[in-house]
């Protein structure tokens, strides 16, 4: 059992939902806002905006600081980097593998 | 108040200290920050450097405020390429806390220039330099 499973599953679950993916592209487009920025323009009511950050934090996507009395939200993607890596990095070292192994099977076919 | 800047959190099963170690020593810094090391006596007010395996330097800056294995915050500019430069200093720092059987690590960098280049540069070098750091200090081996 992947220790980081439960970890996982809350990125996949905050990611499972349109409107938590939109507050994402609004961080991606500008990071650093606060509660009140993020609810300008959005059909979302306050709380519904403040629970889906919540679950958004709770699977690390979006990270806070305090500026002074300012609470501001950062899209954070190493959440989505790590899964990336956990399969798309194993695969790209795969296919690394096989070229290096056409390449020794096909030169030693021109030297035979 | 910061015009560009980026936030990233990764937990890393390990330990402040080793991870501390990890993100300063030179033998741990080349194996998964591209090959690059740091040179810097490590005190507040010490010079910092970057620089790749034949001593090229990439970065200068100056330590602001270290305390192990806990926090760092330093003053970087980047020198090889004349438009980043121009840019001026920018500010990283890491926070390491202990959570649970994790550490939790924070980089935060930031500039006073909305917009920058330099930190749109790095912020897409730092989550590949941090998923290495985290499979080396995890597993032993860098991605």
């Amino acid at each position: 059992m992947n220790p980081m499973g439960a970890e996982e599953d809350k990125v996949f679950k905050a990611l499972a939902s349109p409107e938590r993916r939109l507050l994402l592209d609004r961080l991606r487009a500008e990071n650093g806002q606060t509660l009140g920025q993020l609810c300008a323009h959005m059909e979302m009511t306050r709380q519904a905006v403040t629970r889906h950050l919540r679950l958004l934090e709770e699977a690390t996507l979006v990270v806070t600081i305090w500026r002074g009395r300012e609470k501001l939200h950062y899209l954070n993607p190493m959440p989505i980097h790590e899964i990336a890596e956990r399969w798309i990095g194993k695969y790209e070292r795969g296919r690394l593998r096989v070229l290096a192994e056409l390449k020794t099977k096909l030169e030693e076919e021109t030297n035979g | 108040m910061a015009e560009s800047e980026f936030v990233y959190v990764t937990f890393i099963r390990t330990t402040p200290e080793k991870l501390w170690c990890a993100l300063i020593e030179p033998e741990f810094t080349r194996q998964f920050w591209f090959q690059m090391m740091q040179e810097s006596d490590w005190k507040p007010g010490a010079s910092w450097r970057m620089l790749d395996a034949s001593g090229r330097v990439f970065d200068t800056g100056e330590i602001v405020e270290i305390e192990p294995p806990k926090r760092l915050l330093l003053t970087w500019r980047h020198e090889l390429d004349p438009e980043l430069t121009a840019e001026g200093y920018s500010r990283m720092s890491y926070e390491l806390e202990q959570k649970g059987e994790m550490v939790k690590l924070t980089v935060k960098h930031e500039i006073d220039k909305s917009g920058s280049k330099f930190i749109k540069a790095v912020a897409g070098g730092w989550p590949i330099i941090l998923s290495s750091l985290k499979s080396l200090l995890e597993t032993g081996k860098a991605l």
